[in-house]
């Protein structure tokens, strides 16, 4: 694949540059209002700095050191600006791979036909102007004006804006070729194109749309762990909160110091609500969309991409993604009688005209074998016999002998019609190729039977260890063949798959999937045929590919561009790591709170008991140096972490329980240790500078 | 600690253990309609009972109305312990001739009963009547423990069912859980309790002659001492077993009459957790996975037993300004050392801290010692048992439930951990279950932590506090906790039978008990409705050590960054304090 998406770094400069600029202008407390957690700390950082203003001024003797008040407000705002950075510069990425796209949808004019027919003749019109069901002329060099169908005519059409493929594409009416995108260009002929979308609603712009992430809804995971976070601030504001009065309370019945300031209970709260995921979690989830669009993978909605994270089974075609996609000769088995050969020497010349993949991998196959090489036939008398639906053979007719190969049945008929014998041996040989999983073709000269070509499904490399790591993570694979079973079944062992289904008709494929949806499965499949849109939509994650015709696209909630089917299983993968991502910063975030509470509590009451310094493990130089360091490594962690937010948590082909020891161990024992070595350290080093 | 006082808490733990099987298949018998060696008995009766009210059995409903009738039947509840408190100097049973209760006492009471909370504002022996304890606490002992097991049956069948849109008829649970598991088991404690020498009687106080005349302050002279009887030994009973804790006299089951042995200690502390344990087992019967029932009796093991062996530990090392005043505190064969104060001497320290840590795991509250004279630490285990959530057994049925909601929201967080949108027992856990269940988590704490804020503020409530300083603060927070958990236990030293505390505590009780009910009913119905995702090696396995590992932390984990900043101004200062300075 060559994908034009793919080549952005992570984090280029004037990304970073822009989402610096966004931070700000972010601030905006309508922008700040739909993030729960991080809308207290923005609060929290008004307040504060009024606060701070206000002791500066000598108008609130009680707030604490104006310097310090102040220095806990600029702190806050970091945070709430760091938050603001990582989610505009995953949004930043996303626009820049926008302004890309939108570089190619450049104000066309359209011919627009006044009937069905190119004879009707036509206007120029804008192309913003068409609608759903207008018809439009494409000729040579023209762009495409709008997503349609093609409903007359056949042309090679240039997708790389879209896809990045340079290769032309064929377009042509009826059947599953039929689809076509605005924006793209016709290199020859003509196009008559029926009009699918309305303005705005094009392909182009649903990308546009989703890359930049500006129509993004949150999804529904996304949405029930806001839920989640925003009761976990509410806990803590009234931990928090209930502590002016408990400080009061203790202050009047011991008789010493001051009740806690409210800057610091300012602090202690940003501190324990979980700002961590709360300040990261729009970046995820762009981030996650992105990497799906990275892999050239266009989903028509969030809840998709978090979906594929959930499929446990996986409905793959052999053709293309289990095989490589063709059947190749692997073998001749000659009739009792016949050598070798001659088996071959016959094959090579009824394949020579048979530009099928087949047909060229019997030539060839024969020249490896005995160095037969592809003859000119040039100055001989011959006449090719092509394949065709009702002969199912193909063959040559030269200098009298007549050669075919073909299905076992029908090179019978033919040979019993040229008054030779029927070997049953041959019938044995035909029996055995199959049972092995290939596909066995026999070959005749006149009305002898000279034996087998064995042809067989080349499964792809790897992919038999890849389906091997899917059953780790419970994830079940069915191959999905239009062959019969023998050979379906041989090859579905052969790549190691759980389970196929043979002989596959669209309404089979359907049954499969809510089959497996009944058993309680979420069930992921890719298709591109007019007849796997019924499937594509009754299945959890459909990706159709782009290649294939409208209706697949429409049934699909995901558009593979490169038109891989391989690719469902990168598209699970990123689904994984998405939510991965999102659980493993919200365990690291609330453990990280019991390092906050072992900083800040000692600290918030050394006035009133002084014994409590006994919880100061960090062993910390002064209350305020304890405070502020919590408030500083609160603040920092979300910059540190902002990569990985981006990239993602990598995810691993082991068993659910072991990804939890392992994320467990990192996010969960590490979310503990952390803070405690950061805040020390930033404890040090302003104790160290003489700040504190 | 003494090895002796070990082997008795391990004892204890073995027993329980022991009984989870058997009582919790009986239940899960029990909850799916099927015959158990009871129903010849039983049976009859029961359908007597639907036949009387008009109850079809048969007839199942959804979890808005199962909450309905649920309300309707603590409402009715409330009502009635309501009036006879008010009423009950003009109704019979009350040869003491005591009078009405005051109006605000008996809100209290009453909300405290209906709540399963049982927290005794009231003296029992010195202001209700016969009549009111039995007609009124003792009933409500049987209907608030049975509404806590119905909720729970309902919450598992929404486990169980796929795409269903009915979780249960609540009368029928409700009955169930009356007739064929609690009155059978109080049947047999009472009499084994009686057999110890509880009480059980209608015959008014005995005056008795004292053997030594005692001279008081005021130089007058008793020779005549009150004995109180009553119907004791059958109140105590389903006290035990229904997590209610609410004592027929003022000092509970330190009272000798309420508990007299060590046998009939015994008895009574393996009655608090014998219920909320076996529900465990019950629970993995009916979701047809025994492991994921087991997993959560192991989870709340594994709070109990150290918190148990802690608090064991802090009694038994004593008071350190008594080693500085060169006080002898060792445990010898003539005493049994270590921190004895407020403890019977017949159960001494072992077997009051098992009490006081099992009464407040469960959502008990009875006491057989004086929390308030606990050590700091001691102390402390109790409050944060209770600020857990009364989960770690909990109350019947609500502390199971309780910690299935704390399940949820680790199998959320874990469950994103491993790649896929959470499920647990194979159903997805998405906002709307997250939702309730955070409220669940959230409605205690609120009701403890603001409920503290507020008595710490107004001078009508400080005005109540008998210690000053920390442990001060402590029995406030100790108040809280205990009503805003449904517990019941009372730390002491606080004069809670005040308008004030009345009134907050009350309310304290009721948010807690309802607000937590409909939410649990509510992911009930909803979770019926979902259709049940497969068991694939993806799909993250909730009854493992890990996952037992991760429950306990988020239990714990929850707790104590909520309330650590509250115990550190109470308890923990107070620890520092006491070792700090000799």
């Amino acid at each position: 694949m060559t994908a034009t998406h793919a080549g952005t770094p992570a984090l280029s400069r004037p990304i970073v540059l822009q989402g610096i600029r966004d931070s700000f202008t972010k601030l905006d407390p309508r922008v700040q209002v739909r993030n729960p957690v991080m809308f207290v700390v923005f609060v929290g950082s008004l307040f504060t700095t009024v606060l701070g203003a206000a002791a500066a001024l000598g108008m609130a003797p009680d707030a604490g050191r104006p310097g310090f008040v102040l220095t806990i407000a600029a702190w806050l705002w970091l945070t709430v600006l760091f938050a603001n950075f990582a989610e505009a510069v995953a949004e930043g990425r996303g626009k820049a791979q926008a302004a890309a796209l939108r570089s190619t949808r450049k104000e066309v004019q359209a011919k627009k036909l006044k009937g069905r027919r190119v004879e009707d003749g036509h206007t120029l019109v804008q192309a913003s102007s068409l609608r759903r069901d207008d018809v439009v002329l494409v000729e040579a060099l023209d762009v495409i004006p709008a997503d349609g169908e093609v409903i007359d005519g056949v042309a090679s059409v240039d997708e790389s804006a879209i896809t990045g493929e340079s290769a032309p594409v064929l377009r042509e009416s009826g059947g599953d070729f039929n689809s076509v995108t605005g924006g793209t260009r016709v290199l020859s002929d003509w196009l008559v194109v029926r009009v699918t979308s309305n303005p705005g609603e094009a392909f182009l712009d649903r990308m546009i749309a989703m890359v930049e992430g500006a129509k993004r809804g949150k999804t529904p995971n996304e949405i029930a762990l806001s839920i989640l976070l925003s009761f976990l601030t509410l806990v803590f504001l009234l931990a928090t909160v209930t502590l002016a009065p408990f400080s009061r309370f203790a202050v009047a019945s011991s008789g010493a110091g001051t009740a806690v300031t409210a800057v610091v209970l300012v602090a202690l709260l940003v501190c324990l609500i979980p700002t961590t995921i709360g300040g990261l979690l729009s970046a995820i989830g762009i981030a996650g969309m992105d990497r799906m669009v990275r892999s050239n993978v266009i989903a028509t909605s969030g809840r998709a991409v978090e979906a594929a994270g959930d499929v446990d089974v996986l409905l793959l075609d052999k053709t293309g993604t289990i095989t490589l996609g063709d059947r190749q000769a692997a073998a001749f088995h000659a009739a009792p009688g016949v050598t070798e050969q001659e088996l071959a020497d016959a094959a090579q010349l009824a394949s020579l005209a048979d530009e099928t993949p087949e047909g060229r991998s019997i030539v060839v196959l024969a020249k490896q074998r005995f160095q037969l090489r592809g003859r000119d036939l040039a100055g001989t008398m011959h006449e090719f016999h092509k394949f065709s639906a009702q002969t199912r053979m193909s063959g040559v007719d030269l200098e009298g002998r007549r050669l075919r190969k073909g299905a076992a049945d029908a090179v019978r008929r033919f040979v019993e019609a040229e008054g030779g014998a029927w070997a049953v041996a041959v019938t044995q040989q035909v029996e055995t190729v199959a049972r092995g999983g290939a596909t066995p073709l026999v070959v005749a000269d006149g009305k002898r039977v000279l034996g087998v070509i064995e042809l067989r499904d080349i499964v792809k490399g790897g992919i038999r260890e890849r389906f091997a790591e899917l059953r780790q993570m419970g994830i079940k694979t069915v191959m999905v063949t239009g062959d019969n079973r023998l050979t379906a079944a041989a090859i579905a062992a052969e790549a190691g798959v759980d389970d196929f289904l043979a002989e596959a008709t669209p309404e089979a494929k359907l049954a499969l999937i809510r089959r497996y949806q009944g058993e309680g499965h979420l069930v992921a499949m890719c298709g591109d045929g007019t007849n796997d849109a019924p499937a594509l939509a009754q299945a959890d994650v459909a990706v159709a590919m782009n290649s294939g015709t409208q209706a697949a696209k429409e049934a699909g909630n995901m558009v593979d561009l490169d038109s891989n089917p391989t690719k469902l299983i990168e598209v699970v993968d990123v689904g994984k790591q998405l939510l991965v991502t999102r659980g493993a910063l919200t365990t690291f975030s609330i453990a990280n709170d019991v390092a906050k509470y072992f900083a800040i509590i000692p600290a918030a009451f050394a006035t009133t008991y002084p014994q409590l310094d006994a919880l100061n493990l960090m062993r910390l130089a002064s209350p305020e140096s304890a405070i502020l360091a919590a408030v500083i490594f609160n603040a920092l962690i979300i910059v540190v972490l902002v990569p990985l937010a981006l990239r993602g948590v990598k995810t691993r082909a082991v068993s659910a329980a072991h990804l939890l020891r392992r994320n467990l161990l990192v996010f969960g024992l590490g979310g503990l240790v952390v803070p405690f070595i950061g805040i020390k350290l930033i404890d040090v080093l302003l104790a160290a500078t003489g700040w504190i | 600690m003494t090895g002796q006082g070990l082997l008795q808490l391990a004892l204890y733990v073995v027993v329980l253990v022991a009984l989870v099987k058997p009582l919790g298949a009986y239940m899960a018998a029990v909850f799916r309609g099927e015959r158990t060696f009871l129903s010849p008995l039983l049976g009859p009766v029961e359908r007597l009972i639907y036949r009387i009210s008009g109850v079809d059995p048969a007839h199942e409903s959804d979890w808005t109305r199962y909450a309905f009738d649920a309300l309707l039947v603590n409402l009715l509840g409330f009502i009635a312990v309501y009036a006879l408190q008010r009423l009950q100097h003009l109704l019979p049973l009350n040869p003491q001739g005591l009078g009405a209760v005051s109006p605000d006492s008996s809100f209290n009471t009453a909300v405290s009963f209906a709540t399963n909370t049982n927290w005794q504002g009231y003296v029992g022996e010195a202001t209700l009547s016969y009549l009111t304890q039995m007609l009124g606490l003792a009933v409500q002992n049987f209907l608030s423990a049975a509404t806590g097991i119905a909720v729970l049956i309902a919450l598992i069948r929404g486990f169980v069912r796929r795409e269903a849109g009915q979780i249960g008829n609540f009368w029928v649970d409700f009955t169930r859980s009356t007739l064929h598991v609690l009155l059978p088991l109080s049947f047999i404690l009472a009499v084994a309790l009686a057999s110890q020498g509880v009480v059980q009687s209608f015959a008014p106080y005995r005056q008795a002659t004292l053997v030594e005349p005692l001279l008081m302050q005021d130089q007058a002279v008793v020779t005549e001492q009150t004995l109180p009887l009553g119907p004791a030994a059958s109140q105590v009973a389903i006290k035990q077993l229904g997590t209610n804790g609410g004592g027929f006299f003022n000092v509970n089951s330190a009272h000798p009459f309420e508990n007299p042995t060590p046998l009939s200690n015994f008895l009574e502390m393996l009655a608090i957790l014998l219920i909320p344990a076996a529900l465990c087992y019950t629970f993995g019967s009916m979701v047809n996975d025994k492991r994921q029932g087991w997993a959560l009796l192991a989870a709340m093991l594994v709070i109990f037993v150290p918190l148990l062996v802690g608090a064991f530990a802090a009694e038994q090392a004593g008071n350190p300004r008594f080693d500085a005043l060169g006080v002898d505190q060792a445990a010898s064969a003539m005493q049994s050392g270590g921190n004895m104060e407020g403890k019977e001497t017949r159960f001494g320290i072992a077997n009051s801290t098992l009490w006081a840590t099992a009464t407040t795991a469960a959502s008990n509250g009875s006491v057989n010692a004086m929390h308030d004279s606990f050590t700091p630490l001691g102390g402390m285990v109790p409050m944060w048992l209770m600020q857990l959530g009364e989960v770690v057994f909990g109350g019947v049925g609500s502390g199971l439930y309780g910690m299935l909601m704390f399940a949820i929201i680790a199998v959320f967080i874990a469950g994103l951990m491993v790649g896929r949108t959470p499920e647990y027992l194979g159903k997805k856990i998405e906002a709307y279950e997250v939702k309730m269940a955070a409220i669940v988590l959230l409605v205690p704490c609120l009701a403890v932590l603001l409920g503290t804020a507020v008595a710490v503020t107004v001078p009508a409530a400080t005005a109540s506090v008998a210690n000053p300083g920390t442990h001060g603060f402590s029995e406030i927070l100790y108040a809280f906790s205990s009503a805003g958990n449904n517990n019941g236990s009372a730390f002491a030293g606080l004069s809670a039978n005040a308008p004030f505390y009345n009134f907050a505590l009350g309310i304290a009780m009721w948010v807690s008990r309802y607000w937590l009910m409909i939410p649990v009913l509510a992911i009930a119905g909803s979770l019926a409705a979902k259709r049940a995702t497969a068991i694939t090696a993806g799909t993250l396995p909730t009854h493992t050590p890990l996952f037992v590992t991760l429950l306990v932390t988020t239990v714990l984990l929850v707790g104590a960054l909520t309330f650590l900043p509250a115990l550190a101004l109470g308890p923990i200062v107070e620890h520092l304090q006491l070792h700090g300075s000799h």
